[in-house]
């Protein structure tokens, strides 16, 4: 396994909430030492929980007996965060459109499309088992917003 | 900031002022049972004031789309009142600003529901 790059932080949590709130912290830090506005903080901070949120709760389901793993980095030109659960994975492809009227007043299912609208690139890996997210705020000319 | 939910009457509408944040397992239970609880009381005006709410996650949005139809079925209205920047955008991209009925004023929304 490769040592970690200078700058970036890797590190394992526990399927709890009390992680979910550990991991939006490191994102809003990073963001604000990164000088985003506040808006782009919020976009960053959300979009991370929301990937934290999903690990946790749909692809650990809190079982203690499976970790979070989380990467963050700042590479000069984006933010990069990774959130992996061990769950048993899911095809992204199949997560119904939120913004369909027969979806629309759904109580649950707008996670992925938030995190797809709030960063400037989003990619899913298949860890077998577990899904991966990568999320990736630009900091240059090419960001979103 | 955990959620604080506050109750007041104004002309027979009862008005929760929301505070803090409606996430998962942070304000989404909260604001569920207030709901329910208003309702099995038989109020049927409920204004929610959210000018305090600085954050809300993808659990939250659920939740006020989930109390919007829990009062609709039950013969209620339910209305949103004061949105910050971070709700109001959240609402445009999920497309859900468009299902509620939402007021700046509160005079305004009080008079709305008679």
């Amino acid at each position: 396994m490769n040592a970690p790059l200078p700058g970036r932080r890797s590190f394992e949590l526990s399927s709890t909430m009390e992680s979910v709130c550990e991991i939006e912290a490191a994102a809003e830090k990073m963001a604000e030492e990164a000088g985003l506005s506040e808006d782009e903080r919020f976009h960053v901070t959300m979009a991370v929980r929301e990937a934290a949120v999903n690990a946790v709760l749909h692809g650990n389901e809190y079982d203690p007996g499976r970790k979070i793993g989380v990467g963050i980095e700042n590479t000069g030109k984006s933010l990069v965060f990774t959130i992996a659960d061990q769950g048993s994975g899911f095809i992204p492809e199949e997560v119904p459109d939120p913004l369909a009227p027969e979806n629309l007043m759904r109580g649950t299912g707008r996670g992925i499309f938030l995190i797809r609208q709030l960063m400037d690139e989003v990619h899913f890996r298949q860890l077998h088992p577990g899904t991966e997210l990568t999320l990736v705020k630009h900091l240059g000319p090419d960001k979103k917003t | 900031m955990a959620l604080t939910i506050a109750s007041r009457e104004v002309d027979g509408v009862t008005v929760l002022d929301l505070s803090g944040r409606i996430t998962l397992g942070e304000g989404s239970v909260q604001l569920r049972d207030a709901i329910r609880d208003l309702i099995s009381k038989g109020q049927t005006k409920i204004l929610l004031n959210l000018g305090d709410v600085n954050y809300i996650d993808s659990s939250g949005l659920g939740e006020l789309v989930s109390a919007y139809t829990t009062a609709r079925n039950q013969g209620a209205t339910l209305k949103l009142l004061k949105l910050t920047k971070k709700v109001h955008d959240l609402l445009q991209l999920t497309k859900l600003y468009t299902v509620f009925d939402i007021t700046d004023d509160e005079a305004s929304a009080i008079a709305s529901f008679k």
